[in-house]
C-alpha cells in the first residue's frame, strides 16, 4: 500500500515547488522595494497603530477549539462505522450496528445537551 | 549510477499517468482559477446590470493574465513588526495544502493522481483542512489587529463547520460503503441513484458547511471588508496575496469536487442506467458546437482586428473540444469494430465533461449565493453551526441508519430506497427546526442597545 502514496509524494514536491518558484520569479522581475517609515507599519486605516496585536483575545475561541476536538474525534470514529454499516445491514445485523452507534452517540448527545444548558454554545 | 537511472525509468514507466496528471494540475490550475475569477466577476456584473471587465481582450477574456502579470511585478511589502519567516511561509502552506488536496480527486475514471489510495475522501478532507494553518500563521505573523482577528474568526468558523461537514460525509458514506473515490462513484452507478437524492439533508448540510469552510459570502466574516479591511490578508500584497487567493479558489474547487463525487454522482451522466435517455450523451458535443457558432457570429462585431482573431480562436477551441467529445461516439458508428476499443476513451472524455460540468454548477451556486445574500453576523454564524447544523447532521445520520434497516426489511434497493430515506430526512429536519424554535421562544427578547458589542468577536 505505501507504494500507492509515491505519486502523492512526488506531487507534493511539485506543489511545494510551485509557490517557491513563483515567489522567486516575482522577486527577480519586480523592482526593489524602497519603502520606509509608516508604510511598513501595520495597516490601521491611516492612523498610527495602537498597542501590540499579540494581546489577549476572547476566551470563546478557546472554548470553540476544545469543543471541536471532542466533536471532530467523534466524527472520525463514525467514519469506519459508516463504511462497514452497509455490509452489516446486508448481513441482517444492522440493528446491532445501529444500537452500538446509538450508545456512542447517546453519550455524546448528553454532553451536547449539558454544554447547551451551560451556555457554552452561546456566542454573544 | 546506472542502477539509479534504471530505477528511475522503471518508476516513470509505472507511474507515468499520475505524474502527467500532477504536472498538468500544477501548471493549469492557476490559469483555471484566474478564469473562475473572471467568470465570477462577469456573473456578478450581469446580476448587477453592468458589463464587468471589458478592456483587456474581447469581453475581458485576457483579464486574468493581465492580473497575474500585475501581481508578479508589484512591490513586495513585509511589515517591520512581522515575523519574517512565518510571513513568508504562511501563504505557501495555505496554497500547498489546497493544491495537495487535489491529488485525491478523480476527474473522470482515468484522471487521478493518487490512484489506488483506499482512504480517498478522508485524504482530501484531511489535507485540505491543513490550509487553516496557513491562515492562522499568516494572521499571527503580520502582527496587525485586523489580521489577527480575521485569522481567529477564520479558524473558529472552519472548526465549527468541520464537524457538520464530516457528519454529512458520513451520511453519504453510509450508502457508499467505501472511502475510495472510484468505488464511491461505482456504488452510485450500481445503485442507480445519486446519494445526494438519497440523503438530501446531508447534501444540504454539506453545501452550507462547505461555503463556511471556504470563507465565502454569506459567511465571509474572516475577510469582511466593512469590518476587518481584508482580514488575515490585510498585510499581504503582491504575489503573496495572490497565493492566498489561489488557495481560496482551489479550496472551492476541492469542496465542489468532493460534493460532486459523493452526492452528485461524480463523472456519471444523469440517469446513467436509463437507456431511453442515452441521447443525453450527445448533448456535450452539441453544447460546444452551439457555443462555437455563437462565437463565430460575434466575430464581425468585434471592434479591433486582434479581438476578431481572438474570438475566432475561441470558436476554434470550442469546435476542437466538440470534436474530441464526439469522436469516441462517431467512431463506432462508422466502424462497428471500434466500439470496444473506444469505450475507455468515451468514459474518460465524457466523464471529465460531466465532472467539470457538475463542479461548475456547484461553484455557480456559490457565486449566486454571494451576490444574493447579505453577510451574517459572527454570533449568528456560530449559532447556525452549533445550534442547527451539528444537531441536524447527527440526527440525520441516525435516522438514515434506521431508514436503511427498514429498507432492507422491505427489500428496497436503489431508487426505491427513497421511500424510507426521504421521510427520515424530513423527520430529521423537523426535529432540528423544532429545537431551534423552542430555543428562540425561551430566549427573552433582547433590548436593542442593551447588549454591549464585543470588539473581539
Amino acid at each position: 500500500m505505501p507504494k500507492a502514496y509515491l505519486p502523492v509524494l512526488i506531487y507534493a514536491v511539485l506543489v511545494m515547488a510551485f509557490p517557491a518558484v513563483t515567489l522567486i520569479l516575482a522577486k527577480l522581475i519586480r523592482p526593489d522595494s524602497t519603502s520606509t517609515g509608516p508604510k511598513l507599519k501595520p495597516y490601521e486605516c491611516g492612523i498610527a497603530s495602537e498597542g501590540h496585536s499579540r494581546g489577549r483575545y476572547s476566551v470563546r475561541f478557546y472554548i470553540i477549539a476544545m469543543l471541536f476536538v471532542v466533536f471532530d474525534v467523534e466524527t472520525m470514529f463514525l467514519f469506519p462505522w459508516a463504511i462497514l454499516y452497509r455490509s452489516w445491514v446486508m448481513a441482517h445485523m444492522g440493528l446491532f450496528a445501529l444500537v452500538s452507534m446509538f450508545v456512542f452517540l447517546g453519550i455524546l448527545l448528553v454532553g451536547y445537551v449539558w454544554l447547551y444548558k451551560k451556555g457554552a454554545l452561546e456566542w454573544a | 549510477m546506472q542502477a539509479v537511472t534504471q530505477a528511475t525509468t522503471e518508476f516513470v514507466k509505472q507511474n507515468w499517468a499520475p505524474l502527467v496528471c500532477g504536472f498538468v494540475v500544477v501548471a493549469v490550475l492557476p490559469l483555471i482559477v484566474g478564469y473562475v475569477v473572471l467568470v465570477e466577476r462577469k456573473i456578478m456584473a450581469d446580476m448587477q446590470a453592468r458589463l464587468g471587465p471589458m478592456r483587456v481582450g474581447p469581453h475581458g477574456l485576457l483579464q486574468p493574465i493581465a492580473d497575474a502579470v500585475k501581481l508578479l511585478i508589484k512591490e513586495d511589502i513585509i511589515p517591520d513588526d512581522a515575523d519574517k519567516l512565518v510571513f513568508w511561509l504562511a501563504p505557501v502552506l495555505s496554497v500547498g495544502a489546497a493544491l495537495l488536496a487535489m491529488a485525491g480527486l478523480a476527474i473522470g475514471p482515468a484522471f487521478q493522481i493518487a490512484q489506488g489510495i483506499n482512504i480517498g475522501i478522508l485524504f482530501v478532507v484531511g489535507v485540505s483542512a491543513m490550509g487553516i494553518f496557513g491562515i492562522v500563521l499568516g494572521g499571527w505573523a503580520s502582527n496587525s489587529h485586523y489580521s489577527l482577528i480575521g485569522a481567529l474568526r477564520s479558524s473558529a468558523q472552519l472548526v465549527s463547520y468541520e464537524t457538520a461537514a464530516g457528519m454529512a460525509l458520513v451520511c453519504g458514506l453510509l450508502f457508499a460503503g467505501t472511502l475510495n473515490i472510484t468505488s464511491i462513484v461505482q456504488a452510485q452507478y450500481d445503485q442507480g441513484i445519486w446519494f445526494g437524492l438519497l440523503a438530501p439533508v446531508a447534501f444540504f448540510v454539506y453545501l452550507v458547511a462547505s461555503i463556511a469552510e471556504t470563507n465565502r459570502a454569506p459567511f465571509d466574516l474572516p475577510e469582511a471588508e466593512s469590518e476587518l479591511v481584508a482580514g488575515y490578508m490585510t498585510e499581504f500584497s503582491g504575489f503573496r496575496w495572490s497565493l492566498y487567493f489561489l488557495a481560496e479558489y482551489t479550496n472551492m474547487i476541492v469542496v465542489a469536487s468532493v460534493a460532486t463525487t459523493l452526492f452528485l454522482g461524480g463523472w456519471l451522466r444523469p440517469f446513467p442506467r436509463t437507456h431511453w435517455l442515452d441521447f443525453i450523451d450527445f448533448l456535450p458535443p452539441l453544447l460546444m458546437v452551439v457555443i462555437g457558432v455563437y462565437c463565430l457570429i460575434r466575430v464581425p462585431k468585434q471592434p479591433v482586428r486582434v479581438q476578431q482573431l481572438f474570438m475566432l480562436a475561441v470558436a476554434g477551441m470550442c469546435f476542437a473540444v466538440a470534436v474530441v467529445l464526439a469522436a469516441p461516439m462517431l467512431g463506432p458508428l462508422l466502424k462497428p469494430s471500434l466500439a470496444s476499443a473506444m469505450k475507455p476513451f468515451f468514459e474518460g472524455i465524457h466523464g471529465g465533461f460531466w465532472f467539470i460540468f457538475k463542479v461548475g454548477a456547484y461553484i455557480y451556486f456559490f457565486m449566486w449565493l454571494r451576490f444574493t445574500l447579505p453577510r451574517y453576523r459572527f454570533d449568528q454564524l456560530m449559532r447556525l453551526g452549533w445550534h442547527f447544523l451539528i444537531p441536524l447532521s447527527i440526527i440525520n445520520v441516525l435516522l438514515i441508519g434506521i431508514a436503511m434497516i427498514v429498507g432492507q426489511y422491505f427489500d428496497l434497493t436503489g431508487p426505491s430506497l427513497l421511500l424510507t430515506t426521504i421521510p427520515a430526512s424530513v423527520i430529521a429536519l423537523m426535529i432540528a427546526l423544532f429545537i431551534l424554535a423552542v430555543e428562540q421562544k425561551k430566549e427573552p427578547q433582547q433590548q436593542p442597545g442593551a447588549a454591549t458589542p464585543d470588539s473581539y468577536a
